[in-house]
């Protein structure tokens, strides 16, 4: 059977993408070694504020469309165009937190706001991977981003659209997390990850302390 | 040179006037992932020619009435740099260009399933930096390896290839020289793993005999070239693993 990144014709399986293959019981998959992100319903996203228009936003989540985020959505009460000022709410170029609540072929899809820990990123550092490798970022039962929270003491909050916020204590500790996870993006497809990033996060975090004494 | 210029563009040894059989390839330098701000890249190097593309997308498409309800766009534009030739070309794209960017486009469009992206467009951009003959076979092979290293879904890679008459004698892969002195030219795009020709033209006169044989012969080239497409599509990730695991 034809899994994920594969196709069936004439009895023969071919890949679509370059990736790494996994066979179960029954299935072929390839995981893609570089995507872009599909829209899909529950998932938690990044996006940039393109358009504020005069219902709602649109906003850039890395997908083949744009995505529209609604007034009312936003809003606890009904939207009054005269009364409300959405710019006031999300501007131009604004970072958002979001999901997306509804998505199929024939429609852009939709955001929502209205659940904890959405919202507005204030203040933080954005990294973009590829988002076929936030799996990889996670790790085996959340083992990477784990070890990554707990070492750098950075909040880590991923997109599954590929945009990773790291948000810490000083701008060191967010760049130590960046540069582990450009890394691991970079190395997603070979083994004993973990081992090597846990490595390169603790040395490159006594060195940051080092030259911090020798002041 | 000081040699006495043959007549013959194949000599009385069976080779052209860069030493190659006719049945060969010119070297091809094929490398991916070139140009950090596209969202796939490829580069080509064929003999002389030196070939940039770069893929963008899917993304939205503007404007938006260009939009197609059931299926993505596919854009190429295949544009010639003022330095790729002898004399200077103007920038703009001439008849010729978007000519080649259509002939492009119908030779990739088989091969992307844009029906999974409604309304979007892929926009792919190839760049002549210098050109020695064949250019519009050299852009569609490495087109086809940009759209493909943008993580775009295809169903197979495309690769192209030309064979031609010079002299009464079949040639593959015509470099400039030989396509201008040459009788006829027969450029083919092909997805290998179907056998699947989704570009056959041909310019100049040839039998019907002929014309099969430099078929054949051009189809045998795109083969040769589609194994080092699939090399370099895998030699970006294989030098980051081999780096770690050493």
């Amino acid at each position: 059977m034809a899994g994920d990144n594969t196709y069936k014709d004439n009895d023969r399986i071919y890949a679509t993408r370059v990736g790494l293959v996994n066979y179960d019981r029954r299935n072929i998959h390839v995981t893609a070694l570089k995507a872009f992100y599909v829209p899909c319903v529950g998932d938690t996203v990044i996006g940039r504020i393109t358009e504020v228009g005069i219902g709602g936003w649109m906003v850039d989540i890395k997908a083949p469309s744009l995505a529209v985020l609604r007034a009312s959505d936003v809003l606890d009460r009904p939207f009054r165009p005269q009364r409300n000022d959405l710019p006031s709410i999300f501007n131009e170029d604004d970072l958002l937190i979001a999901q997306i609540v509804a998505y199929d072929r024939t429609r852009d899809p939709m955001l929502t706001v209205r659940e904890p820990g959405l919202g507005k990123v204030t203040h933080g550092l954005i990294v973009e991977i590829t988002p076929t490798k936030i799996p990889r970022v996670i790790g085996r039962q959340g083992s990477m981003i784990n070890m990554l929270k707990q070492e750098t003491g950075c909040r880590i909050t991923l997109g599954q659209n590929g945009l990773v916020l790291i948000s810490g204590k000083t701008l060191e500790d967010e760049q130590l997390a960046a540069m582990a996870i450009r890394k691991i993006e970079k190395e997603s497809h070979t083994s004993g990850l973990t081992d090597r990033v846990t490595e390169m996060v603790r040395k490159e975090k006594g060195g940051v302390e080092h030259v911090t004494k020798e002041k | 040179m000081s040699r006495k210029k043959s007549k013959k563009s194949v000599d009385k040894d069976g080779l052209r006037a860069d030493g190659r059989k006719p049945d060969g390839l010119r070297p091809v330098k094929l490398e991916v992932g070139v140009l950090g701000n596209a969202d796939g890249s490829a580069y080509i190097e064929q003999g002389k020619n030196k070939i940039l593309a770069a893929v963008y997308g899917p993304h939205e498409l503007h404007p938006k009435h260009l939009a197609q309800p059931d299926r993505a766009l596919l854009r190429c534009r295949y544009h010639m740099a003022p330095f790729s030739v002898d004399e200077r070309k103007h920038p703009a794209p001439s008849r010729r260009e978007i000519e080649l960017s259509k002939v492009a486009r119908w030779a990739l469009e088989p091969s992307v399933f844009l029906e999974y992206y409604p309304r979007a467009s892929i926009d792919v951009f190839t760049e002549v930096l210098q050109a020695d003959g064949g250019t519009r076979c050299a852009s569609i092979t490495t087109a086809s390896l940009a759209l493909a290293d943008a993580g775009i879904p295809m169903r197979d890679l495309v690769v192209a290839c030309a064979a031609g008459k010079v002299d009464g004698q079949l040639v593959l892969d015509l470099s400039d020289v030989e396509d201008k002195k040459g009788e006829a030219d027969v450029p083919v795009a092909l997805m290998p793993n179907f056998n699947a020709i989704t570009l056959l033209q041909m310019d100049g006169q040839l039998t019907s005999t002929e014309f099969g044989k430099a078929l054949d012969l051009a189809l045998d080239g795109c083969r040769q070239l589609y194994t080092l497409q699939k090399e370099a599509l895998k030699s970006k990730y294989i030098a980051v693993k081999e780096e770690v695991e050493e």
